[in-house]
């Protein structure tokens, strides 16, 4: 099966940390990354920048609306996925543990939906 | 014969929900399959006898019906045609013997109780398809409507499916955090049923059974599977919920009236459930990996060793509570740990332990903890102060069996001051 896992956390705990600190996290995903790659289970996934540079988009009645944000300057943000091939959830839940911002922040593990021909 | 074909699909479907979603994984079908057994067995039953051997029987003949149920949608659904051959193959290959069928019932009660499913949830799915009690039952336990706890059950079900919840024990590394989980539903169950007890219907002494009648299969189950060690609280919570449950004819009057520890006629305890609690317990103790059910339970056969209330062990159960609290700190804890502490040393020691967890504040909002502290004025003469601490109980308290036994302490206490 294949699962999202939705990286959340907090850009300002993410300042907050020392530079060692960050490079932990920054390192705690290149070996997580080598490690589903090379058990054949990555399917993608990618970092995003801050909530500072996104844009919203919307289409009402034909007109598009951008605007800028959405900031959430206290609560988890996304800030990236992992798209993974998984045996079951337990599999998946236990990858989970092993990214760096399960620690302070959270991973929302979510089934990719599955169209049946 | 209707009573009998029931009470057997309730003993059965666990068991046979568990073997059919092996093959299966769609609880949906499982049921229907199972639902259609049993107007069958209505219907053959009563005219040929029940068969010899019953939960074969059941098995069979459920798996039957999802093959029918297959056959009729495959049509339209090439997933559902593949089940359909699958099945078709294992009913050839398997001459279906009850005794030769794999309790499937372990990796059930995991998938059930499976963290990702919110509690309720577990508790409405492990009633359900391990206890065989119907959707209405479930929700007039939990005092919803049918129609909530059914979208409750659909909800959890669709995603035991769609998030790939799996059907398996799990690996020795996450096997006491699961159990863990699995052992809070059989206690709520327990608990719900406990009390219920008190409430307006007495119906729901099912639950505190089905609760037993569950961890008494949990039991047998860790200890046959060999990867597992056996555990010590899954035993500790056995022994407390039987030890709870032996008190039930004394706990209540005829008439619903609940009646305290104190005032209960000891010889209507059940006895031999006593001695089996008290067994089970030794054994988890002897493991000497202690937890919060072992130690609930040594305070639970502390009661029931005593033969009169004078006889308690109170300093014992004091120090039980106060290690209680190490390993599962709790207000509702320090709340017993005090009253015991009143028993044992003075109360007023438990009264002033009492005022400190009021400063804190947890507890205001309990009803228990004003109708404790106003037994203990009560006990120390302070009459006054225990009519407004009644009064408040009352006034927060929702179970009517507990109501009216504050208003029977409130007479009393009147009679006695006057």
């Amino acid at each position: 099966m294949h699962y999202a896992l939705l990286i959340y956390g907090s850009q300002t705990v993410y300042d907050g940390m020392t530079q060692e600190e960050q490079a932990k996290v920054f390192q705690g995903h290149n070996a997580f990354f080598a490690d589903v790659q090379q058990r054949g289970i990555f399917e993608g996934g990618r970092p995003l920048q801050p909530t500072s540079t996104a844009t919203t988009v919307r289409v009402r009645e034909g007109k598009t609306l951008v605007t800028d944000g959405p900031f959430a300057e206290t609560k988890e943000q996304l800030g990236g996925f992992y798209i993974l091939d998984c045996k079951d959830l337990d599999e998946a839940i236990e990858l989970a543990t092993r990214i760096p911002e399960a620690a302070f922040g959270s991973i929302e593990i979510r089934p990719i939906m599955v169209f049946e021909m | 014969m209707h009573d009998h074909i029931a009470h057997v699909f309730h003993q059965e479907a666990g068991r046979v929900v568990a073997a059919l979603y092996a093959s299966m994984r769609d609880f949906e079908l499982v049921e229907d399959a199972l639902q259609d057994a049993f107007v069958l067995a209505l219907e053959r039953w009563p005219r040929d006898g029940a068969p010899r051997n019953e939960g074969a029987w059941i098995m069979t003949a459920a798996r039957h019906k999802a093959i029918d149920r297959l056959r009729r949608e495959s049509v339209l659904n090439r997933k559902k045609a593949d089940l359909k051959t699958r099945l078709e193959r294992e009913q050839e290959e398997a001459n279906v013997d009850a005794d030769e069928i794999p309790d499937e019932r372990l990796k059930l009660i995991f998938t059930c109780c499976h963290p990702a499913l919110a509690k309720e949830a577990q508790v409405a799915l492990t009633l359900q398809v391990l206890g065989g009690l119907t959707t209405s039952e479930i929700a007039r336990t939990f005092l919803v409507t049918p129609t909530t706890m059914a979208q409750r059950l659909v909800r959890a079900k669709r995603k035991i499916r769609d998030a790939g919840i799996p059907y398996r024990v799990p690996p020795a590394g996450a096997i006491a955090e699961r159990l863990d989980a699995v052992l809070s539903v059989l206690y709520l169950i327990f608990n719900a049923g406990y009390t219920a007890l008190l409430g307006d219907n007495l119906i729901r002494h099912d639950l505190c059974a089905e609760a037993i009648r569950l961890a008494r299969v949990l039991t047998l189950l860790l200890a046959k599977e060999p990867s597992l060690p056996e555990d010590a609280e899954t035993l500790g919570l056995l022994a407390l919920m039987l030890l709870h449950d032996s008190r039930r004819k004394a706990r209540v009057t005829p008439d619903g009236a609940l009646v305290p520890l104190e005032e209960q006629d000891r010889t209507r305890w059940d006895h031999q459930q006593i001695a089996e609690g008290l067994a089970i317990l030794e054994r988890a103790l002897a493991m000497k990996a202690p937890g919060p059910f072992q130690i609930q339970a040594a305070i639970s056969a502390l009661h029931s060793r005593a033969s009169s209330p004078a006889e308690t062990d109170w300093t014992q159960i004091a120090v039980l509570y106060a290690m209680l609290s190490q390993v599962m700190p709790s207000p509702i804890v320090e709340l017993n740990r005090a009253v015991a502490i009143a028993m044992a040393e003075s109360l007023e020691c438990g009264l002033s332990l009492l005022s400190r967890l009021e400063e804190a504040d947890a507890l205001s909002g309990y009803h228990l903890f004003h109708a404790a502290r106003a037994d203990l004025l009560r006990r120390s003469g302070k009459f006054d102060e225990a009519c407004i601490a009644y009064t408040r109980a009352l006034e927060l308290c929702q179970n009517n069996a507990e109501r009216a036994f504050f208003q029977r302490r409130l007479t009393e206490i009147g009679q006695q001051a006057r």
